[in-house]
């Protein structure tokens, strides 16, 4: 799961990790009152939406003054930002982050994630601060600190001495730096993070050591010990679809293709939508039924794919294990029954009793076609989609 | 031969009272599967169908039936608690089926298991069997027939696929691994290369993995090195976007990395047989073999 900027920094704040003073605005008039409340005469009004890159697309900008806040609120909320990470649609600002300006020295990055080709979590850090990661990764990789987190003793202070000693910090900036770290890893490691972003990480002309930008995303396995961060999420930045979907505890992301799929398993599931590609169509979802695949959900499934205008043909794939292949044709054949599929269909149902369910969808009075194996069923789907 | 699991697995089942503990015991009982105990806190002292004894903690069951492979059928919340205990226990093989184990529990598991001799598989996972002797999980025993392909996979339904496709080509599998579709796994590719490699009936190596971190660039170069029976390999997520997780808590391409195209780089450059399409697998397997 996904959190804003502003609520990232609320849990850091919480944790003792250093940011800069601000409140977040859903009006031109909060984001006025919340400058004049922060006082000063520099501040900084940040876009709040769940991507990056908001500062080369105009989602931050300085003001010198709570009317100039105001007045750049009221340019931000409600227009679309398009930043490398949005796509080209964009994403609308409905909330900004106002913040006390700060005096900066000098610019760095630090991060927490797990590196999963050694089961530990890493603390990276840089002096390139401003720049992506991955890009510093690519041209410099030298640049980059890491210190391994043993999960036996955790992180130690020693490990953010060597970090902050790395990063060329000086005296307090040090001592400050060493605290954020500590902190930062103690929020991750309490809220389930699965990443924590400082981007940039600065030091101020006072030796300060400040989150300018923060980014978390957390474990969503682990979201039911945290209800607290569950409460965060804002569903304005997801797709409408996807969010009706997770209600029926559906896997469903949507895509841009014109072929909808509905499949039982992940693995299956993305192979599905790779032949439909390979076959010369394009996937319109990505949807896993998982192991249950009965009427509710098949039911479910159909209306979340046919609510997709761009859906021109449905691709069913089932490979019954334990789920038996002619309980899974009466729940398309009973779904069926109170949705309106209103586009040509393909089903390939493979395994356990799938002679049974081809003579039951056979002998049912829906409009489809069958198909015996994977390549079979990506072939028709398209063909149809032709036709 | 086999790897991992044979007809002396005595297997106990974790969870075995729960709704899913209770069916995939019956499953794996009438497939051959020899289950000597299951465990139930506060349930010691029942026999599940009347035959198999359940045991309050793990350590009785090891102590009075000599079980030595494990299955967890229990939620998430415990299922970490569930492999330490049988890891405790002296069991020698975990396989943890449950899926949505938080990742920083399993980071603590993980590092646990280093210090002891048991070999976890999983979890988010469908299990291992070896065919004609034992299945340890929820797949479909019938898709299966005694042969010499080894399959490797992060997948469950899409393994399911592959088999029944290397099958349907008159061949078997001599061991079906899945290594489960989480970031934090207890076996890994290479572990599970590495037993193939020693495994003389084994002929050819099925690889199946996706988009997210960097398993399979690491077991290409691993095989590049040190495997000298073909592999065939199939990636899924070549149509996923980015930062999207496909279903599996670790299918998820991040920061640009773990696309399915850089895993087809890295397998074809270690000289291994790349399926574009899911549906070639088991005819690529047959190819392979048929020619040998």
């Amino acid at each position: 799961m996904n959190i804003h900027e502003y609520q990232a920094k609320e849990v850091f704040r919480k944790y003792g990790v250093a940011v800069p003073r601000g409140k977040v605005a859903f009006t031109p008039e909060e984001a006025e009152a919340a400058a004049r409340e922060l006082g000063g005469d520099v501040f900084v009004v940040k876009a709040q939406i769940h991507a990056g890159g908001r500062g080369k697309a105009g989602g931050v900008k300085l003001a010198h003054s709570p009317e100039e806040v105001k007045e750049i609120a009221a340019q931000m909320i409600g227009m679309k930002l398009v930043t490398h990470q949005t796509g080209p649609q964009g994403k609308e600002v409905r909330r900004v982050l106002v913040e006390e300006g700060i005096d900066i020295d000098r610019e760095l990055y630090l991060g927490i994630v797990l590196d999963r080709s050694r089961s530990r979590l890493v603390l990276m850090a840089s002096t390139e601060g401003g720049v992506e990661i991955e890009k510093v990764a690519a041209e410099k990789p030298e640049a980059i600190i890491k210190e391994y987190v043993d999960p036996k003793i955790e992180l130690q202070p020693f490990q953010a001495r060597k970090i902050a000693f790395g990063l060329g910090l000086r005296g307090d900036q040090v001592k400050n730096a060493v605290k954020f770290i500590l902190s930062l890893y103690k929020a991750f490691v309490d809220t389930d993070a699965s990443l924590a972003e400082i981007n940039p990480l600065v030091v101020t002309k006072q030796g300060q050591v400040l989150a300018l930008d923060a980014k978390m995303n957390f474990d969503d396995s682990a979201l039911f010990r945290h209800p607290d961060i569950l409460e965060m999420r804002d569903i304005s930045e997801e797709d409408p679809l996807e969010v009706e979907a997770s209600k029926y505890h559906l896997n469903y992301i949507k895509l841009d293709g014109n072929v909808g799929c509905m499949v039982n398993g992940a693995g299956l599931a993305m192979a599905t939508m790779d032949i439909i590609k390979l076959a010369g169509g394009e996937p319109a979802n990505f949807l896993d039924v998982g192991g249950g695949a009965n009427v509710e959900t098949v039911r479910n499934g159909f209306k979340i794919i046919l609510s997709d205008p761009n859906v021109k043909a449905i691709l069913i794939n089932i490979f019954g294990g334990i789920v038996r292949c002619d309980r899974v044709a009466k729940g398309i054949i009973e779904a069926a029954k109170t949705v309106d599929i209103n586009v040509p269909m393909v089903i390939r149902l493979a395994g356990t009793n799938a002679e049974e369910a081809a003579e039951l969808l056979e002998k049912s009075d829906m409009h489809f076609e069958v198909a015996q194996t994977l390549e079979e069923a990506a072939r028709k789907v398209v063909a149809v989609l032709n036709n | 031969m086999s790897i991992i699991i044979d007809k002396t697995s005595r297997v106990l089942v974790q969870g075995i009272t729960g709704k899913e503990g209770s069916f995939h015991t019956q499953q794996m009982m009438e497939y051959g599967t020899n289950v000597v105990a299951g465990v139930t806190p506060g349930k010691g002292g029942q026999k599940f169908m009347d035959q198999v004894p359940v045991y309050n903690t793990v350590q009785e069951a090891v102590q009075e039936t000599g079980a030595n492979v494990s299955v967890v059928f229990v939620p998430p919340a415990f299922a970490p608690d569930a492999i330490y205990e049988a890891a405790d226990a002296g069991i020698e093989t975990v396989v943890c089926i449950s899926e949505g184990i938080p990742a920083l529990d399993m980071l603590k598991v993980y590092d646990y298991l280093q210090t002891t001799h048991t070999r976890l598989i999983g979890p988010n996972c469908p299990g291992i069997i070896s065919p004609g002797k034992c299945k340890v999980g929820i797949m479909p025993g019938f898709i299966h027939r005694e042969g010499t392909v080894g399959v490797i996979s992060r997948s469950g339904t899409l393994t399911y696929e592959a088999v029944d496709q290397i099958t349907r080509e008159g061949l078997g599998q001599s061991t079906c691994i899945g290594i489960g579709g989480d970031p934090i796994i207890g076996t890994r590719f290479i572990d599970a290369l590495k037993l193939f490699k020693d495994d003389p009936e084994t002929e050819l190596v099925v690889l199946i993995g996706e988009i997210g971190g960097t398993a399979e660039e690491e077991a290409a170069a691993w095989i590049k090195e040190n495997f000298n029976k073909p592999v065939v390999a199939f990636i899924a997520g070549q149509t996923a976007p980015p930062g999207r997780r496909m279903g599996h808590a670790g299918a998820i391409i991040s920061g640009g990395k773990g696309t399915a195209a850089e895993k087809m780089k890295a397998l074809e450059a270690a000289g291994i047989h790349v399926c574009k399409s899911p549906a070639d697998i088991g005819k690529t397997v047959a190819g392979i073999l048929k020619k040998a």
